[in-house]
């Protein structure tokens, strides 16, 4: 389909399918199977100026926007779901600082985000408290001129690995949502920990770990936004990073795709190709279907969040919920199609089916996004009356 | 440290064809690529620069299309580069090359080092480099493995062997031809492909460069080529079995069956 890509865009894709080809392929097993950090890779995306597409060329960025990060991470996840993260995570991570940061913020944070030599990410998450953010119990008391943090976040992608982190706390308990407070927090902060790795289903090659907080002391010069201010931050950051999650999603889906349609032409069975079946060509059509129906749907959200439109919750939340359904529902047709191959680790497609399953779930699970986009459906009808 | 590299664009498949009217290869419909050596010869090239400052100038003689090649040289971070093109010099032999890049050299005149790659894929020869040496009247050194130290005027290198390696000392201006062993190519960056986007590549003719014509394409090339064609796969050889005596008999009686011994 032709999405009128600039001459930059598909250089992006060019350089990016380069990289997931060439430097990610031979690689994302041995990650999928150790779960390390795949710095060497990191590396490489950051030596082809990756990690700076969506930042102002002020900063040391190229200047693109949440178009440029999403064609990225397509073309990256296409190969490695979980290799790609380490990009769009720390893009979630920087958001908060491009989206609020002061002007101080942003020349002493973004320039090695933008190379890549630092990672980003975001913390809000904490035990008890997932998709009701707002139950979040990781506290910033006020001391004098410094805040003195204590908690613990969970399953903070790019943990122990990045070196800048957004954090939300509650400042003022009492205040319920109008408590929080985001902070920019560097690692290797006295007071400022790492716990438990987890051991995970699919994209293993991404860090989830525990940020721990005992009496951890910022100062107010690090806080983002204002006081107070900490679930705007956190809702604002999610509304952009959404497409990045979809993208992922977006690029698991075509992989699938990719490698399902391949294995249909080659395998025989009954004395034909199994594609010259309906039905199996006919799964392959669908899987096609929906894929360019995301496609459609990530770039178009991507385009509205770059012309600065100001409210994106909604097309954000579909693109997301849309993107990752179709990942998942997709990527387990593929090993439909590789029939008991398929479910062998030896073939690309199981590990392409764990990978999907995050998408529908991080970044708000999709029973949320549905939660969001119903809102927003019942605002507009009532601004109808 | 200024440094030039001579690139070659070649078809970028093992399946080539060759045209029975011309015997050259049929270059119509195949992708290019950049010969894979001379991509190791651009890595030493950046590295270098990166080291201890400079220029990187990519050299290449070929048709108007070889100008793809020399940009991906310039994405991967190479500064500019410089097409000879020129129907006078289609059917060049090795020899004629040689003279032909080094013209172009010569045009440039401000170099410390020339980098190629030990030889391209499509004709395997390996002669080029030393033949551009040879007609700059420079020292050179063919299969670098590894440069190990390089400043003004000096060059210590390691030429790979079969078994094991040389250290050797030259003074600069000089030629080294590199192996695969050397390093890893970077991929291209975004900056470097924008650039490279921008980038416009000199073109010089044979009369920029002042070439001799009788020096210069078919004419200049003492190399005729008769016939190209692919050799017959061998046949399988004959398999003697049975007892080690056993098969010393039959062996012998073969030979002589041969009139061998
Ligand atoms: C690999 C991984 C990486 C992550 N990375 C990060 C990160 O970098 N930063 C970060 O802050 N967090 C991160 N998270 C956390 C992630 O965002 C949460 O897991 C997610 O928001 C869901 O929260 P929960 O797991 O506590 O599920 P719960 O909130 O307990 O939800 C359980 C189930 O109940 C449903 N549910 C809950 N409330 C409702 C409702 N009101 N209506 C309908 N259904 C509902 C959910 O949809 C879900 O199906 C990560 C998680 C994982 C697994
Ligand atoms: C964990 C595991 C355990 C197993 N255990 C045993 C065992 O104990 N004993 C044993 O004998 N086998 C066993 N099998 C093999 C299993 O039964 C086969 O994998 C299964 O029959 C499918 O065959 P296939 O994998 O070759 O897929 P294929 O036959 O190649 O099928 C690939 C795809 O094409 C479709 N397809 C093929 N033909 C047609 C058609 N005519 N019309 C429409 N669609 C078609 C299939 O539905 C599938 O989606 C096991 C497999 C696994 C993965």
């Amino acid at each position: 389909m032709e999405y009128f890509l600039t001459d930059e865009q598909k250089m992006i894709i060019e350089l990016a399918h380069k990289i997931a080809v060439e430097k990610i392929a031979p690689v994302t097993e041995k990650y999928d199977e150790s779960g390390e950090f795949p710095w060497d890779i990191v590396k490489v995306m950051s030596d082809a100026d990756l990690f700076g597409l969506y930042i102002p060329e002020a900063y040391g960025g190229m200047g693109g926007g949440v178009m440029e990060l999403v064609i990225a991470v397509e073309e990256l996840s296409r190969i490695c779901g979980g290799i790609s993260l380490s990009l769009a995570a720390t893009a979630l991570g920087t958001f908060p600082i491009l989206l609020f940061g002061t002007e101080e913020q942003k020349k002493k944070y973004l320039p090695p985000l933008a190379k890549g030599t630092k990672l980003a990410a975001f913390g809000l998450t904490e035990a008890n408290a997932g998709s009701d953010a707002s139950g979040i119990e990781t506290t910033a008391k006020k001391d004098g001129d410094y805040y003195i943090l204590n908690g613990t976040k969970q399953w903070i992608t790019n943990g122990g690995e990045a070196d800048t982190y957004t954090i939300i706390a509650m400042t003022d308990k009492k205040k319920g949502a109008r408590g929080a407070t985001a902070f920019i927090l560097e690692k290797g902060m006295p007071g400022f920990s790492f716990g438990k790795k987890e051991n995970k289903m699919g994209i293993r090659a991404s860090a989830t770990r525990e940020l721990v907080f005992s009496d951890c002391k910022v100062h107010k010069n690090q806080i983002l936004g204002r006081e107070g201010m900490g679930f705007i931050v956190a809702m604002k950051t999610l509304d952009q990073s959404r497409p990045g999650v979809a993208a992922q999603a977006l690029g698991i889906a075509q992989g699938a795709f990719d490698k399902a349609i391949e294995y249909a032409r080659q395998r025989v069975q009954f004395g034909k190709p199994i594609i010259s079946f309906q039905a199996v060509s006919h799964m392959l059509a669908d899987m096609a279907t929906q894929t360019e129906a995301a496609r459609a749907l990530v770039y178009e959200c991507s385009r509205l969040i770059d012309s600065g439109a100001k409210d994106v919750s909604k097309l954000s939340a579909m693109a997301k919920v849309f993107a990752s359904d179709v990942a998942m529902k997709v990527t387990i047709d593929a090993v439909q199609v590789f029939g008991g191959y398929g479910y062998m680790k030896e073939y690309p497609v199981e590990k392409m089916m764990r990978d999907a399953k995050i998408t529908q779930i991080y970044e708000g699970t999709n029973q949320i996004q549905r939660n969001v986009i119903a809102q927003e459906l019942i605002k507009e009808q009532a601004s109808k009356k | 440290m200024n440094i030039v590299v001579c690139i070659k664009q070649v078809p970028g498949t093992t399946d080539v064809k060759i045209s029975e009217k011309t015997n050259t290869l049929v270059r119509e419909g195949v992708e290019s690529i950049i010969n894979p050596f001379d991509v190791y010869a651009i890595e030493e090239a950046i590295r270098i620069k990166e080291k201890v400052g400079g220029k990187v100038t990519i050299l290449s003689m070929g048709p108007p299309q070889a100008k793809e090649a020399i940009k991906e040289a310039i994405a991967m971070g190479a500064d500019e580069g410089i097409l000879l093109s020129d129907r006078a010099f289609a059917g060049s032999d090795t020899w004629a090359t040689g003279y032909t890049l080094s013209m172009g050299i010569k045009k440039i005149s401000s170099f410390d080092l020339i980098i190629c790659g030990k030889q391209a894929i499509d004709g395997d020869t390996a002669q080029v480099g030393p033949g551009v040496a040879e007609a700059l009247g420079l020292p050179f050194v063919a299969y670098v493995r590894k440069v190990e130290e390089i400043k003004e005027g000096y060059i210590r290198c390691e030429r790979m062997m079969e078994e094991g390696y040389e250290v050797i000392e030259m003074s600069l201006p000089a030629l080294i031809t590199v192996v695969k062993e050397i390093n890893e190519p970077r991929l291209p960056s975004l900056k470097g492909m924008m650039r490279a986007k921008k980038a416009e590549i000199a073109t010089w003719t044979a009369q920029d460069l002042s070439a001799e014509p009788a020096n210069i394409g078919l004419t200049g090339s003492p190399t005729q080529v008769v016939k190209i064609f692919s050799p017959p796969a061998r046949p399988g050889g004959e398999m003697i079995l049975g007892e080690i005596g056993e098969q010393a008999e039959k062996l012998v009686a073969r030979l002589r069956e041969l009139k061998i011994v």
